[in-house]
C-alpha cells in the first residue's frame, strides 16, 4: 500500500474508494520496487494517488481522455475540413504531376529561365542549372522535383495566407495579441507532433495530410515578419502619407507594402527553408521527394542512400535559399541603393 | 492690416488620454497639467489655444520641446484630434469633415512639410514632389510636369529621377517644400521644417521660403524652437509653453514688451540690433531738430544702422517711410533698445 493511503482513511473515504476496485494497471512506481520509507516519499502525483485510491484516475486515463475526446470531435472536424482542404490536395497532385511529367529537357529550362528572371543574375542562374545537372546525374532528379513541386504549393499557400494574416496583424494589436500565442507554438511545437493530429483526420494516403503539416509549420515567418515589417514602417512617412490625403488602401498599397517588400520577402525565405525542413520529415507520412529516400536510409541501414539522398537535400537548400535571398536583394536594390 | 483670417483656432484643448473630453472642465476651473497628470492619469497637451492666422502671412508659433507645437499644427490637418475646441479655415469648421471630404481638405488645402523630410524611399524625387497630384488622379504627364517646374524653382533641376537618400538634407527638404507646392494648397504647414538642416543650410532654405512667399503670398504657419528663426520668418509670432500661448503678436512688439520671464528669458539671448527695426525703437515727432538727422527706412534693421554711422554716437536719425516721416531717434535710443526689457516694466525710452 502507498503512503497515501492513510491520507483517503483520515479523510472517511476509504468506502469511496473501494467502492468498484478492480486489478488497476501497473504504474511506474511500481514496477521498480522497493520499500517505501520518509527519504522516498513521492509526490502525490496522480499516477501515486491512484495506488492509494482506485477512484483517483492514472495519468494515462487522462491522455486515454485527450484521445477519446479527438476521436469524438473526429467525424464533426472531419465533415468540415475535409472539402476545405481538398484543394490543398489537387494542388500538391497536380504540382506533383507537372514537375514529374514533363521532360527534363523541358522543366530544366524552364526553372534555369525562371530563376534568372527573377533574380536578373547569371551566376545564380548558373549555380541553379549545375546542381539540377547533379541530380540528374546522380538519378535524384525526380525525387529533388516531388519535393521542389511539394515545397513550391505549400510555400504559395503560405505567402498568400500568411502576408494578409500578418497585414491584419499589424493593423489591430488585439489580433496581434490573439495570434502570435498560436504562432509560438506552431514554431515550438516539435515537427513530429503536428502529424498526430493530421493522421487521425485524414486518410495517410491523401497529400493533404503532409500538405497542412508543411505549411502550418512554414507559415510562422512570413506571418511575423510581415506584421513586423509593416509595424516598423517609418511612421514619419505614414504621417506624410495621411497628411497628403491618401486614404486606407493606398496608404497600404502605395507605401507600407513597398517599404515593408524586404523584410516581408525575408519571411518568405525562411518560409521556404522552413518547407523543405518539414518536407523531408513528411516523408514519414507519405510525402513524396528527397526524403523518402533518407527515410529508406534509415529503415533499411541503407547508409549511402540516406546519405547520398541528404547531401542532395543540402544542395536544394543552398538552391532555393540563393535564388530567394539573389530576389530579395533586388527588392532592398529597387528601394534604395540606386 | 486688416488681412481675411484663414486659419483660426478657437478654444483649442487637447487631453491626451483614455477619457480626455470628461477632463475639460477640470482644466478650465483651473487645474494645473501636473495636478492632472497626477490624479487623473492625463496629459494635457494643449489648452485654451486662440490664434488667428491671417491670410498671405506667416505665423510662427514659437516653443521649446514639449510645449505643444507640434500637437498644434497636427491640429490644423486633423492628424491629431482636438478634446475641444473649433478649427475655422476660410470659416468652414474643419471637424465637421468626415471620411474623403478630410481626406480632400489634406491633399488640397493644406501641405505640410515635416522636420524629418518624410520622402517616400521608394519614389523618385519626381514621384515624391507630385504625390498630391498623383492622389488627386491628375495624368502623369501632368504630374511630371508640375513637379519639374517646382523641382526647378527650387534648384533641384536635373534630380528628378533621383532617389530621396541619394540628396543631402537640405536638397531633400527642398523636394519636401516642393511637394508642398505642388498641391497648390492656399495653406502651409511647416513642422521644424529647417530644424534638421545645418546652420549655412537652414539660413539659405529661410531665405528661399521669404523669397517663395514674396511671390506666392500663402498662408504660412511655421513651427521652430528657434528665436533667431521665428523672427527672421514671422508677420505674427505666437510663444507656446506647457501647452497655452504666453504672448502673441508682432515679433518686434513681443522683443521690446516680453510679457512673462519665461519670453524675457527667451528674448536676452537674440542678437537685439539684428532682429530690432527703427520703427519698434523710433518716437513720434515733434520739437526735435530734424536738420541733422540722417533718414532711415522703417524696416531698416539697427545694425545696418550703426553701421551707416560707424558707430559715431552724435548722431540722430529720422524714419521714413514712401518719403513720409514717420519717427525720431538718437544713438542713445539704440544703446538703450540693446538691453533686454523686463517683463511688465514700463520701458523709458
Amino acid at each position: 500500500m502507498s503512503s497515501y493511503s492513510g491520507l483517503f482513511d483520515l479523510l472517511g473515504m476509504r468506502e469511496w474508494c473501494d467502492e468498484d476496485k478492480k486489478p488497476s494497471l501497473m504504474s511506474l512506481g511500481k514496477l521498480k520496487g522497493g520499500e517505501a520509507n520518509w527519504y522516498d516519499v513521492k509526490f502525490p502525483s496522480l499516477d501515486n494517488l491512484h495506488e492509494a485510491c482506485a477512484k483517483v484516475p492514472q495519468t494515462r486515463d487522462f491522455t486515454a481522455g485527450i484521445e477519446d475526446g479527438f476521436l469524438a470531435i473526429r467525424p464533426v472536424l472531419r465533415t468540415v475540413l475535409d472539402p476545405l482542404t481538398q484543394p490543398l490536395s489537387w494542388a500538391l497532385d497536380g504540382a506533383l504531376w507537372l514537375f514529374t511529367s514533363a521532360p527534363w529537357w523541358l522543366l530544366v529550362p524552364v526553372l534555369f529561365g525562371l530563376c534568372v528572371f527573377v533574380t536578373k543574375s547569371w551566376k545564380i542562374g548558373a549555380l541553379v542549372l549545375s546542381f539540377l545537372a547533379t541530380f540528374l546525374f546522380i538519378d535524384h532528379y525526380d525525387h529533388a522535383m516531388q519535393t521542389l513541386a511539394i515545397i513550391f504549393v505549400c510555400t504559395l499557400i503560405c505567402v498568400v495566407v500568411g502576408v494578409p494574416l500578418g497585414i491584419a496583424m499589424s493593423k489591430s494589436d488585439r489580433l496581434q495579441r490573439a495570434i502570435t500565442p498560436i504562432l509560438d507554438m506552431l514554431q515550438t511545437l516539435p515537427t513530429f507532433v503536428y502529424l498526430i493530429p493530421l493522421i487521425f483526420l485524414f486518410k495517410i494516403t491523401e497529400p493533404k495530410l503532409y500538405g497542412l503539416a508543411i505549411i502550418l509549420y512554414a507559415i510562422v515567418p512570413v506571418v511575423r515578419l510581415t506584421n513586423l515589417g509593416i509595424r516598423l514602417v517609418d511612421p514619419d512617412v505614414i504621417e506624410a502619407a495621411e497628411a497628403y490625403g491618401l486614404n486606407k488602401r493606398k496608404k497600404l498599397w502605395g507605401v507600407e507594402i513597398p517599404l515593408a517588400l524586404p523584410t516581408i520577402m525575408a519571411g518568405i525565405n525562411q518560409t521556404i527553408m522552413m518547407s523543405l525542413a518539414m518536407v523531408v520529415i513528411a516523408s514519414l507520412v507519405s510525402a513524396p521527394g528527397l526524403g523518402t529516400l533518407v527515410l529508406d536510409g534509415i529503415n533499411n541501414l541503407r547508409l549511402g542512400v540516406g546519405f547520398v539522398a541528404g547531401f542532395a537535400i543540402v544542395l536544394l537548400a543552398i538552391l532555393l535559399d540563393r535564388v530567394s535571398k539573389a530576389a530579395l536583394d533586388r527588392v532592398n536594390a529597387t528601394q534604395s541603393n540606386h | 492690416m486688416s488681412k481675411k483670417v484663414k486659419v483660426s483656432v478657437q478654444g483649442l484643448y487637447k487631453i491626451f488620454g483614455d477619457d480626455g473630453a470628461s477632463k475639460v472642465e477640470l482644466v478650465k476651473n483651473g487645474m494645473t497639467k501636473s495636478e492632472l497628470l497626477d490624479q487623473h492619469g492625463h496629459v494635457l497637451g494643449l489648452q485654451d489655444i486662440n490664434v488667428d492666422m491671417k491670410e498671405g502671412e506667416i505665423t510662427v508659433i514659437m516653443g521649446l520641446s514639449g510645449s505643444g507645437k507640434s500637437t498644434l499644427i497636427r491640429h490644423l490637418n486633423r492628424l491629431i484630434e482636438p478634446t475641444a475646441g473649433k478649427i475655422l479655415l476660410d470659416g468652414e469648421d474643419i471637424l465637421s469633415l468626415q471620411g474623403d471630404n478630410l481626406l480632400e481638405m489634406r491633399r488640397t488645402r493644406m501641405s505640410m512639410v515635416f522636420q524629418k523630410f518624410a520622402l517616400f524611399p521608394h519614389r523618385t524625387v519626381a514621384e515624391n514632389a507630385a504625390l498630391a497630384l498623383e492622389v488627386g488622379g491628375a495624368s502623369k504627364q501632368e504630374q511630371r510636369a508640375e513637379a519639374e517646374k517646382w523641382l526647378a524653382r527650387l534648384g533641384l533641376k536635373g534630380f528628378e529621377d533621383s532617389y530621396p537618400n541619394q540628396l543631402s538634407g537640405g536638397m531633400q527638404q527642398r523636394v519636401g517644400i516642393a511637394r508642398a507646392l505642388c498641391a497648390h494648397s492656399e495653406v502651409m504647414l511647416l513642422d521644424e521644417a529647417f530644424s534638421a538642416l545645418d546652420p549655412i543650410i537652414r539660413s539659405q532654405m529661410q531665405d528661399l521660403l521669404l523669397e517663395l512667399q514674396k511671390e506666392l503670398h500663402k498662408t504660412i504657419i511655421f513651427i521652430t524652437h528657434d528665436l533667431d528663426e521665428a523672427l527672421k520668418l514671422a508677420d505674427h509670432l505666437v510663444i507656446l509653453k506647457d501647452g497655452y500661448v504666453i504672448q502673441q503678436g508682432e515679433p518686434q512688439h513681443i522683443i521690446l514688451n516680453p510679457s512673462d520671464v519665461y519670453i524675457e528669458r527667451f528674448v536676452s539671448d537674440i542678437n537685439r540690433a539684428r532682429v530690432l527695426r527703427t520703427r519698434s525703437i523710433m518716437k513720434p515727432l515733434g520739437g526735435q531738430d530734424l536738420s541733422v538727422a540722417l533718414p532711415v527706412l522703417a524696416d531698416d534693421n539697427l545694425e545696418s544702422v550703426i553701421e551707416m554711422v560707424h558707430g559715431d554716437t552724435s548722431k540722430s536719425f529720422v524714419v521714413e517711410e514712401n518719403g513720409e516721416q514717420l519717427g525720431y531717434f538718437d544713438m542713445h535710443d539704440i544703446v538703450a533698445a540693446m538691453v533686454p526689457q523686463r517683463a511688465k516694466e514700463e520701458w523709458v525710452g
